[in-house]
């Protein structure tokens, strides 16, 4: 179908502003930059969201061709209700951030020239050039419609938050986060780009109506080759364990509102990935595709919020936790793949949509936190939590703000985090309709393992808000602190409303998640295996929910409550008095819990995955071993699992690499020459052909 | 597990009564507001200071709450945090040491509140008088509403004390 | 406007029960201690003396300590209008189910762990700590629980299961229901601070759990989160005995069936409330390291009531 002259003008408003607010960025003085691109970009967000809105509206897909000199290299893109659901998202948290970027820079840092934000400085003109670029990117990644512009944005938009990491280059925690993500997008890369080339074998110019076609006679042995790559490759762009060591170093690395894009968006562009080449090129597989997908999730989501419970820099921890949260929309993807091979319809098109709901909550309230670690790195020039504390009174708003994010993200009613996982926990309890015993054990296991996870993240969120924002500040940075500019407060406003609107009228998300699937092979069309109206049903007459009437009544019941006390005549006397300490003499913040002792009770509990390593050396006086001259204890915790499985691989890359230097000799000659025997092979290859 | 709970079962309930009379040695250093003594009536709970005493207070009170003197059935019972707490129980001569903290107790708590001295020392200082350590009696730092005489006074005293300073002690 | 009638009264009778069952138990473990004990109305003097009294709050404490007591207060007053007490199912029915109950309970906690740490002070942030690690390993058995029950009864709207349990006892009722209920009943012990996860009548601030978090609320405030805590005490006895015995539950409405609903709550209730005083007379306390022990010990019989109940069908 082709596409109606409305979707074109908006496609290309969006493309024309992002690339507008890269030029401007490169243009413009600093101050001015920043308004110009911020404001460029929120537009080409908007405009994306325009596009994709209307071909939701219009169902179907509309196919847009540029031309281009090589046949095979031409631009092709589509439109249809997977692309526009994950274009929604990406305006979702795109708008805000680029509202976000205006006020954030290290211009206006208080007590941190030198902190963390200097480093990645935003004021950096390329970096802020990459941003829009980036935005783009991953637009067009969700709107490819072959193989090669698939790969070619899918390559840019990796390249592009790249350089966002390691920004100016200057910090060694920059680069290194810059090598890790580097080397694992691009090992991820390849698995891609051999997973399509291998299904698009048979076809004549890759594209993905050419594949969906011939994917039925691709041999068995080939779709689950494809298949299995394709995992490796969108999961590691996805960060699932176990590939997910880039995600905890890169996004804390970039500046935050890029962490925002990276976590919020770019690990869901992971998930389209995945679901459009196993879901709908290769048109689902066996159960154990699913059931695989499903094990990664599970694994992902337990181990993410394990390593976020026990971190103490903020935006690490929110890194962590993103990991937790791909884990979680794994496992409904994981189901849904199960439900599509046994037939299940309906079942299959909840899970999905349950997957994708949580998909974009998660981009919601994981943009949110994101942008307002950066309102706290911004105004105390730390990540570290163990320096923070009292922010409250001096960040009030942005306080809320992640307040509201820290409750949605714990799962807790009536916000949007409750919702999707609801969805999802209804999928996994469908789940144990399935014949084989096994199988449904798994989805009971999964159950578990779900409720445990959202357990942690409600402890890990508690530790996230309360120690940065509650109590006494803990240093002089954290005392001096204050509130962020009106355009960052905004950006994070905006989104904290999304997180309450989603929750709260899970119905406005209906469309969305009720044709985002539509015409993909072995799922329903009709919307009767859930519902979300004022109440979200899972199937008729089975479980239902109404966060609508559940958020009335809170506020019914919060609001009674304190009428009825002052009906009651109870007393309303109120004393300000030092906190109880036990009598003693001054309160200092050092004897605040600390986020470290925070999260101890699980360090224990979960000692054997942790495993601890801790040094304790007491120095005693010389003349009796009773008296002791100082003690200092140490405990970390070694990410071993990374060490386990990447070490190996590590060594086994340094000798090839070293290898490969060999051809590496610095000299422009050389490398001229490289290029004319390059061009002359192919030349003679194509002769032969 | 059988043996205890027959145990329990033969025992039966041990509680004493408490003795009618009793109170002329008690000794009510300000009259308990009428408000405060009808709201604290029915429920007490009680936030123990020991401000320097020499424990043996403190083994006496700690008899309360055992199933023979049984405070609770008169709706008295011992709380960690002297925010939840309608009365201080202090003991001992008041410690150089203890002023500050006493103080901070006292604050820390809401109104109304009580405060009961138990034992000699909490009034005289006791053996203590003199001490280049201690302050002085409770009186000296927070306003007492009543002391319970004796070193150690008995749990019966104890009892009586708190009853008294709520107005509650049975009837001759 | 009869249903929505029920709705209030179930709401009532969980405010105005809560503290009678806590004083209930108290009184009973007094008896099993030898000692005359409580009246059984100490609770409501308890509660009225505290709404009298003046508040006093911490010069470090934020908004979120003023607000905790009542997003605690709200968020278990909803829950009980979703629990079918006396009647399923009711109006509220399909507002929210088990899971929604689950965690609107955890939401109270979390705030209320949130005020633990507002005020700065080292007990606070002590007992949030611990509160929340005991909430959250307690989950997975939740979970699992509500997984059996839902997988069986094909919803987990609670109404929906009583109703269904009523209907069909013989297919919803067997020994995977059974261990669902003692798992449920470890989990209830520790989410509602008893024996031997936590003494609810501990001084020993470091041997606190819930206690210790809630050091600093006074007056008023102490009232709504005491109040609280012995609602949520109620909710979870009434759940686990209209889970696994919904009989007397009215299906019908007549005034003799709802007087009979009644009746048979209160009874029920004294039946578990019983059993937890004897209990607790009986244990001691657990290392707070060994909890997780006992937590896991009900995960696994509740993993064990629900792969039983995949094999036997
Ligand atoms: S009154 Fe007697 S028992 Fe009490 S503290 Fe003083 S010396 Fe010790």
């Amino acid at each position: 179908m082709p596409p109606s002259f409305e979707v074109i003008g908006f496609l290309g408003i969006m493309a024309v502003s992002y690339i507008a607010a890269a030029a401007a960025a490169l243009l413009f003085e600093d101050d001015r930059a920043r308004r110009v691109t911020g404001l460029l970009s929120a537009a080409g967000a908007l405009s994306g969201m325009g596009a994709a809105a209307l071909g939701l509206a219009a169902g179907g897909s509309s196919v847009l061709e540029l031309p281009s000199a090589l046949p095979e290299a031409a631009l092709e893109f589509s439109l249809d209700a997977l692309s526009a659901a994950y274009l929604l998202l990406i305006g979702l948290v795109g708008v805000p951030a680029a509202i976000y970027s205006l006020g954030y820079g290290p211009e206006r840092a208080v007590g941190a020239v030198d902190g963390a934000l200097g480093r990645h400085s935003t004021g950096w003109r390329p970096a802020r050039a990459i941003v829009p670029l980036f935005l783009l990117a991953m637009s067009l990644v969700v709107l490819a419609n072959s193989v090669f512009t698939f790969l070619l944005f899918w390559e840019v938009m990796s390249l592009a938050s790249y350089f966002l990491v390691i920004g100016r280059g200057d910090s060694p925690e920059n680069l290194s986060a810059g090598r890790w993500y580097a080397g694992m997008a691009h090992a991820g890369f390849a698995a891609i780009a051999a997973a399509l080339w291998l299904a698009a074998a048979g076809t004549e110019a890759g594209r993905f109506e050419e594949i969906r076609q011939a994917a039925g006679m691709l041999a068995p042995a080939a779709r689950h080759a494809v298949f299995l790559l394709a995992l490796l490759g969108f999961g590691s762009k996805a960060g699932v364990l176990p590939l997910h060591a880039w995600l905890p170093r890169a996004h804390p690395a970039a500046p935050s509102h890029v962490s925002a894009l990276m976590s919020g968006v770019m690990l869901k562009i992971g998930m389209y990935g995945l679901l459009r080449v196993g879901l709908d090129l290769l048109g689902g597989g066996p159960p154990w595709w699913g059931g695989l997908v499903l094990a990664l999730g599970v694994v992902s989501a337990l181990g993410g919020i394990l390593s976020a419970l026990v971190e103490n820099d903020l935006k690490r921890l929110l890194a962590y936790s993103s990991v937790e949260n791909i884990g979680i929309i794994f496992i409904a993807v994981g189901i849904g793949l199960v439900f599509q091979s046994y037939g299940m319809a309906g079942l299959a098109s909840m899970a999905l949509a349950a997957a994708l709901y949580h998909a974009i909550n998660h981009a919601a309230f994981k943009g949110l936190l994101f942008l307002g670690s950066g309102a706290v790195l911004q105004a105390t020039g730390t990540r570290n939590m163990e320096e923070m504390g009292g922010l409250i009174k001096r960040m009030p708003q942005t306080a809320l703000c992640f307040l509201v994010g820290s409750t949605a993200i714990a799962a807790l009613p009536p916000l949007n985090g409750f919702a999707s996982e609801w969805m999802i926990f209804q999928s996994l309890l469908a789940g144990a309709a399935i014949p084989y015993p096994l199988m449904a054990a798994m989805m009971a296991i999964a159950a578990g393992t779900l409720a445990l996870t959202g357990g942690l993240a409600a402890v890990c969120f508690v530790k996230a808000f309360g120690i940065p924002f509650l109590a006494m500040p803990r240093t002089a940075a954290a005392e001096e602190a204050r509130e962020v500019p009106r355009t960052m407060r905004l950006g994070m406003g905006l989104l904290a409303s999304a997180c309450v609107l989603l929750g709260v009228l899970p119905f406005a998300a209906a469309p969305i998640l009720s044709r985002a699937f539509f015409g993909m092979p072995g799922l329903s069309d009709t919307p009767a295996a859930f519902r979300l109206g004022l109440v979200m049903e899972a199937g008729a007459g089975a479980s239902a929910i109404s966060p609508t009437a559940l958020a009335l009544c809170l506020l019914a019941a919060g609001g009674a409550i304190p009428l009825a006390f002052r009906l009651a005549g109870s007393s309303r006397a109120l004393r300000r008095a030092e906190t109880w300490g036990c009598g003693r003499a001054v309160q200092s913040p050092r004897m605040e819990y600390t986020s470290t002792a925070f999260a101890e009770p699980l360090r224990r509990v979960f000692a054997d995955l942790y495993r601890p390593a801790k040094t304790l050396d007491i120095e005693f006086h010389p003349e009796s071993k009773y008296f002791v001259r100082s003690i200092q204890y140490q405990s970390r915790i070694r990410a071993w699992f990374e060490d386990a499985v990447y070490r190996p691989l590590f060594g086994l890359a340094r000798p090839l690499a070293g290898t490969g230097r060999l051809i590496q000799s610095g000299s422009l000659h050389l490398y001229i020459a490289y290029i004319v025997a390059a061009l002359l092979a192919l030349l003679l290859l194509a002769r032969w052909m | 597990m059988a043996l205890l709970f027959s145990k329990m079962w033969r025992t039966g309930l041990v509680t004493e009564d408490l003795p009618s009379g009793g109170d002329e040695g008690l000794h009510l250093a300000r009259v308990v507001e009428e408000r405060t003594r009808r709201l604290l009536g029915r429920s007490l709970a009680i936030r123990e200071v020991d401000a320097g005493s020499c424990n043996g207070c403190e083994l006496e009170i700690s008899g309360l709450n055992g199933p023979v003197y049984d405070c609770e059935r008169f709706g008295v019972r011992f709380v960690a945090s002297p925010r939840h707490a309608d009365m201080l129980l202090v003991t001992g001569p008041v410690t150089r040491n203890m002023e500050l903290p006493l103080r901070k107790t006292w604050e820390a708590t809401p109104d109304p509140k009580l405060v009961v001295a138990v034992g000699e020392c909490a009034r005289t200082c006791g053996v203590f008088a003199g001490s280049y350590a201690v302050v002085g009696g409770v009186d000296r730092v927070i306003p007492v509403d009543l002391f319970v005489p004796g070193c150690p006074p008995e749990p019966l005293d104890i009892l009586r004390g708190i009853l008294k300073a709520l107005d509650r002690l049975p009837r001759r | 406007m009869i249903p929505w009638l029920l709705e209030g009264l179930q709401c009532l009778l969980t405010l105005l029960l809560a503290p009678g069952l806590i004083g209930f138990v108290r009184l009973l473990k007094a008896r099993l201690q030898g000692r005359r004990g409580a009246p059984l109305v100490q609770p409501y003097r308890d509660l009225a003396k505290l709404l009298d009294k003046e508040r006093v709050v911490s010069t470090q404490a934020s908004w979120i300590f003023h607000a905790a007591p009542f997003v605690v207060f709200a968020s278990t007053l909803v829950a009980s209008l979703l629990i079918p007490l006396v009647a399923a199912p009711l109006p509220f029915d399909r507002v929210g189910d088990l899971i929604v109950v689950v965690y609107l309970l955890l939401l109270g906690s979390f705030f209320l762990a949130l005020a633990g740490l507002d005020t700065a002070s080292p007990f606070g942030g002590m007992g949030a700590s611990r509160e929340m690690t005991i909430a959250a390993l307690a989950e997975p058995t939740i979970a699992l629980a509500i997984f059996g029950m839902g997988a069986g009864a094909g919803s987990t709207n609670l109404g929906e299961i009583v109703a269904r349990t009523l209907a069909h006892p013989g297919s919803t009722l067997g020994s995977g229901h059974l261990m669902a209920f003692a798992a449920l009943f470890i989990v209830m012990l520790a989410e509602c601070g008893r024996l031997p996860v936590d003494n609810p009548a501990t001084h020993l601030e470091l041997t606190m759990i819930h206690e210790a978090m809630i050091l600093e609320y006074s007056g008023p405030y102490l009232a709504l989160v005491e109040w609280a805590a012995q609602m949520k005490f109620f909710l979870f006895l009434a759940l686990l005995s209209n889970l696994v015995c919904p009989w007397g539950v009215a299906v019908a409405l007549r005034p003799g069936t709802l007087g009979l609903a009644v009746a048979a709550l209160v009874l029920k209730l004294a039946v578990l409330a019983a059993g937890i005083a004897v209990l607790e007379t009986r244990l001691a306390k657990l290392r707070l390291f060994r909890v997780p022990e006992l937590l896991g010990v009900s995960f696994l019989l509740a993993l064990l009531a629900i792969t039983s109940s995949f094999l036997v069908r």
